[in-house]
């Protein structure tokens, strides 16, 4: 079941740039369990829409089946949403673009959804830069079917009936890079100073923005040994640099030491501004991305932040080069060639 | 041996390899005998290979109109001697062997019962052209130049065929008319002619056209207003997808910027491919794939989304052999049961059933119709035959009154003026619900589109009356689908006999020259054929009102059959299966022999006193 949240407003709520206050980017009451990682990753989604001031029927909300598939239900209920079949949201979310390619569209999958069954699909997407944000809320578990292990899951990590994973993880951002995908970042849902701004800037993207989020299963993937706990993420967990989103209008007004920070500015204007690089690393530098993941890998940390950024990309309709005008909003006029041209095709075919 | 004159009717086969450019010189022959007034059909027998196995290409001319499939071939074009035992024996007693004499025939390939007339096509070509590449494609003209003045094709018909298909590069035309006229001279200077068999000039065709299903359904797809169309490539529907991108290039590039109005993506798989156009559909667009065989397996999950979620989408299955990779190069009807229920759980499509060219024109346009009206998958069951082969057919027709029908979406306004909107709310009766697109209101209309059991206003539910409520309505919406589905074609004003006949798709081609067969041996049966499922109440009163009905179908168990069975409630002693499923379109002989086996058993029906004409 699904609870509707009561549609009270506190008066004092601050309207955003568009009008809407906070609680309009939010959805139904989260029937996951209490202190489930995936339930912060949607509050962390309600508040960058709200700070993006994004209209919210301007969004469009897809998910494969798992309980991260189910969260769209609890993050913004003005917007449209589709929970579709296990492991097809990239393929689902292909077509919503192609037929409008004005909304935003948010993709949300689970580790199984997409390193399992939806591999295939998640590195198709990649390939054709659709200009979406992807969301992995990721626990190293199937959490719906009660906690077997995903594809994710780390070498040698112990699941909660004690077991140890004997397969090498696949690590799904090394994997983005690899593809082409053209916004690549990873965070973990405890740290919101860092999930927010990266979601910002992901959302702001165009082309296809990919979000490896680390998100603990409580119940079955959170005990001693799981390299997916709070515990262990909380302790492990080393950033690229520290972050803050700038949208378009404003200044950035705090100067940072040379050589220690740098910006990406986005397509629509705004900036994400890195400071405290981890040395080595350049945002737009695929490879330098690659070799400070496998650093962070054999000194057994988990490297978290933005880890890629290519802005100048083409996106799915560049390549296709279809018309600016939505697909879906082109009249019979403009589509139905008539009588008189099927004329001419039937005399090409006496 | 005494041999009558045949005058425009005849089976004619090629029997070439595939990769050396027959193709073309045997579409060209047949065309050009259709340019000259007399119907035919064409087929294409080929092989899953790319280069150097045997292909087959038959063309049946018959200027009654019969264009479906007969088993008696009358003359066959041997050119590639890997098959010539096999081509030899296949021709009726009479008939002839037109081979390349420029190796000798094998004694044990000499009938005495057939004629043979040899003509050096490979000499002929290595006498006059140079490149060995252009040896080899020449030959096939000239066959063509010599086959024309053995059955008095005219020649210059086929020079403007050719002018018309080198219109882009004329420097070909010149070597082409060389080799047309080496083979003519050659018949001319060494045979008799024409031969006893042989074609003469006609107005038998009318406004009607040579095309191949799979383009016309392309067309269909693009005159409903398509706009993405999402594929795997698998014979026989790729030309599908290809057909839709050539004529989309010319009739949907925006004139101002060159930008296009359609996109076309070439998906990782099939289950992408639906995925995709479940998602364009569910946005708005007008989305449709096409796919084959396999194609359709990997498309079943899917399909149940579509159908329990209520998304419109429209799907081409142009069948082919199955199970499993099965004759990927052959035809059957075999999905009928697949497609009919697929996916798990209680499901069930609405299937459309083209039987010609025009058909899969206007069925494919209608398609678009009732997927958005029912907002229901729809699939088109085009097959090999249809698709892949050049069918005469009546003119591709569009009436430009005609309006899309886009089904029940609500408009910004609309839920402006609403108090109160919930996605699966029956508010008609008829069991089909208000939708709205994403984007279309800043604070109404949102609702959450999932494969889950849901109430009323979208949202997730296991309670038991609430499921029981939701799926009950999808089967009202199902009652409604039968109202609207094209109606069967009836072939007689009123029943006339106890016994009925029930085809569909490509059947059609040779049910009606066996009824007429069967008719010219005092046997009248009652025709219908069906053009959709769900059935509607038609075709249960055909059924209500005749004793026995044969059901004609190309596939080994039956489907359709069955499917009628458990859809009307039949007694199954009541349906009669016809069934052929080699892989190549059934012939009207094999409808006759069966019929009259059935008839053998259960009693001819009387003689009505009004005839059918169904030719
Ligand atoms: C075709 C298919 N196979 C299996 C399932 C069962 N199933 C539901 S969710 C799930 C795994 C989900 O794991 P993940 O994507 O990591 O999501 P989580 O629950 O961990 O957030 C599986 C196997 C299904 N729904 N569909
Ligand atoms: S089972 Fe795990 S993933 Fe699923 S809701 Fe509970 S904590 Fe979250
Ligand atoms: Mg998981």
């Amino acid at each position: 079941m699904s609870y509707v949240k009561s549609r009270f407003r506190h008066p004092e709520q601050k309207k955003n740039a568009v009008g809407f206050v906070k609680s309009d980017y939010e959805g139904a009451l989260s029937t996951l369990c209490a202190g489930c990682g995936h339930d912060s990753i949607s509050a962390a989604i309600v508040q960058a829409c709200y700070e993006l001031s994004i209209e919210p029927h301007r969004v469009a909300k897809l998910s494969g089946i798992g309980c991260s598939s189910k969260t769209p239900t609890y993050f913004l209920g003005n917007s449209h949403g589709f929970n579709s079949v296990h492991g097809r949201m990239p393929s689902i979310t292909t077509g919503a673009n192609l037929a409008n390619r004005d909304l935003i569209y948010i993709g949300v999958s689970g580790d199984g959804d997409t390193a399992s069954i939806g591999l295939g699909q998640f590195c198709h997407v990649m390939r054709r830069n659709l200009n979406m944000t992807y969301i992995v809320m990721n626990n190293g578990c199937y959490g719906l079917t009660k906690g077997q292990d995903s594809a994710t899951a780390d070498y040698g990590s112990v699941n909660k009936a004690g077991s140890e994973n004997p397969f090498p993880a696949i690590d799904l951002a090394e994997l983005a890079i690899t593809l082409g995908a053209t916004f690549v970042a990873r965070s973990f849902s405890g740290d919101k100073t860092q999930l927010i701004p990266l979601l910002k800037a992901a959302l702001s993207h165009r082309g296809f923005a990919f979000l490896d989020v680390i998100s603990p299963c409580v119940t079955f993937n959170n005990n001693k040994g799981s390299t997916k706990s709070y515990d262990y993420v909380r302790q492990h967990i080393e950033a690229t640099s520290a972050l803050d989103f700038v949208p378009e209008a404003e200044e950035i007004t705090v100067e940072y030491e040379e050589g220690s920070s740098t910006t990406v500015e986005l397509h629509d204007g705004s900036l994400l501004a890195l400071r405290k690089l981890s040395p080595g690393w350049d945002p737009t530098d695929r490879n330098a991305a690659m070799n400070q993941m496998d650093k962070a890998k054999r000194e057994g940390k988990i490297l978290t932040g933005l880890l890629y950024a290519e802005t100048s990309s083409r996106d799915l309709h560049d390549v296709l080069a279809t018309v600016d005008q939505p697909l879906n909003s082109l009249t019979q006029e403009k589509l139905c060639p008539g009588s008189a041209a099927l004329e001419g095709i039937n005399s090409s075919f006496r | 041996m005494i041999h009558a004159r045949r005058v425009n009717d005849m089976v004619i086969r090629f029997a070439n390899v595939n990769g050396t450019g027959s193709a073309s010189a045997n579409e060209l022959f047949a065309r050009a005998i259709f340019r000259m007034g007399i119907p035919i059909s064409s087929k294409n027998i080929f092989p899953s290979n790319i280069q150097g196995l045997p292909t087959w290409f038959e063309i049946r001319v018959n200027d009654k109109g019969y264009v479906g499939r007969r088993e008696a071939i009358d003359l066959i074009v041997g050119v590639n001697p890997q098959t010539y035992a096999r081509d030899v024996a296949s021709i009726r007693p009479g008939g002839y062997f037109v081979y390349d004499n420029t190796k000798r025939l094998h004694p044990d390939l000499i009938r005495e019962d057939i004629r043979y007339i040899g003509i050096p096509m490979m000499k002929l070509c290595m006498d006059n052209y140079e490149v060995p590449r252009h040896q080899q494609l020449f030959k096939n003209i000239v066959y063509v130049g010599a086959l024309s003045v053995l059955l008095n094709v005219d020649l210059e018909v086929v020079r403007q065929l050719i002018r018309e298909m080198f219109s882009k590069n004329e420097k070909l035309v010149p070597p082409n008319f060389k080799a047309l006229e080496l083979g003519a001279t050659y018949a001319r200077n060494n045979f008799e002619y024409p031969l006893d068999i042989h074609v003469e000039r006609r107005e038998a065709t009318g406004d009607q056209i040579m095309i191949d299903g799979n383009t016309a359904t392309a067309l269909g797809a693009i005159y409903a207003g398509a706009t993405v169309a999402a594929w795997y490539p698998i014979t026989p529907s790729t030309s599908v997808v290809n057909a839709f991108e050539k004529y989309c290039k010319k009739l949907r590039t925006d004139p101002a910027t060159g930008k296009k109005r359609y996109a076309i993506v070439q998906a990782e798989d099939e289950l992408a491919a639906i995925g995709m156009v479940i998602g364009a559909n569910w946005n708005g667009a007008r989305a449709f794939t096409s796919t084959s065989g396999a194609g359709v397996s990997l498309m079943t999950e899917f399909l149940g989304l579509a159908y329990f979620a209520e998304i419109p989408l429209v799907l081409v299955n142009v069948q082919r052999g199955g199970p499993s990779t099965g004759m990927p190069t052959r035809t059957q009807q075999s999905d009928i049961l697949l497609c009919a229920y697929a996916s798990h759980g209680d499901t069930k499509h609405v299937l459309l059933f083209p039987s010609s060219p025009a058909e899969a024109f206007e069925l494919t346009a209608t398609a678009f119709d009732l997927a958005e009206r029912l907002q229901t998958p729809v699939i088109v069951m085009s097959d090999l035959d249809l698709g892949m082969n050049q069918h005469l057919s009546p003119p591709l027709t569009w009436d430009d009154a005609r309006v899309y029908d886009r089904g029940k979406v609500l408009s910004r306004e609309d839920l402006e003026e609403m108090k109160e909107f919930g996605r699966y709310l029956d508010v008609d009766g008829d069991g089909i619900c208000y939708r709205t697109l994403p984007g279309t209101h800043p604070t109404k209309g949102a609702f959450f589109t999932r494969g889950t059991s849901r109430d009323e206003y979208a949202r997730y539910t296991e309670d038991g009356p609430a499921y029981v409520r939701n799926v009950n309505r999808l089967q009202k919406k199902w009652e409604t689908a039968k109202q609207l589905v094209p109606e069967p074609k009836l072939f007689q004003s009123a029943n006339r006999s106890r016994c009925g006949l029930v085809w569909f798709g490509t059947t059609g081609y040779a049910a009606l020259e066996a009824i007429d067969l069967l008719e010219s041996e005092g046997v009248y049966l009652d025709v219908m054929q069906i053009r959709a499922f769900p059935f509607n109440d038609t075709v249960a009163r055909f059924f209500a009102t005749h004793q026995e009905v044969f059901v004609v179908e190309q596939n080994r168990d039956g489907q359709f059959r069955s499917l009628l069975i458990n859809e009307l409630n039949l007694a199954p002693q009541q349906v009669l299966s016809v069934l052929h499923y080699d892989g190549m379109p059934i012939p009207a002989d094999t409808i006759v022999a069966q019929v009259k086996d059935h008839l053998a058993r259960i009693g001819i029906p009387d003689t009505p006193s009004q005839k059918l004409s169904v030719g």
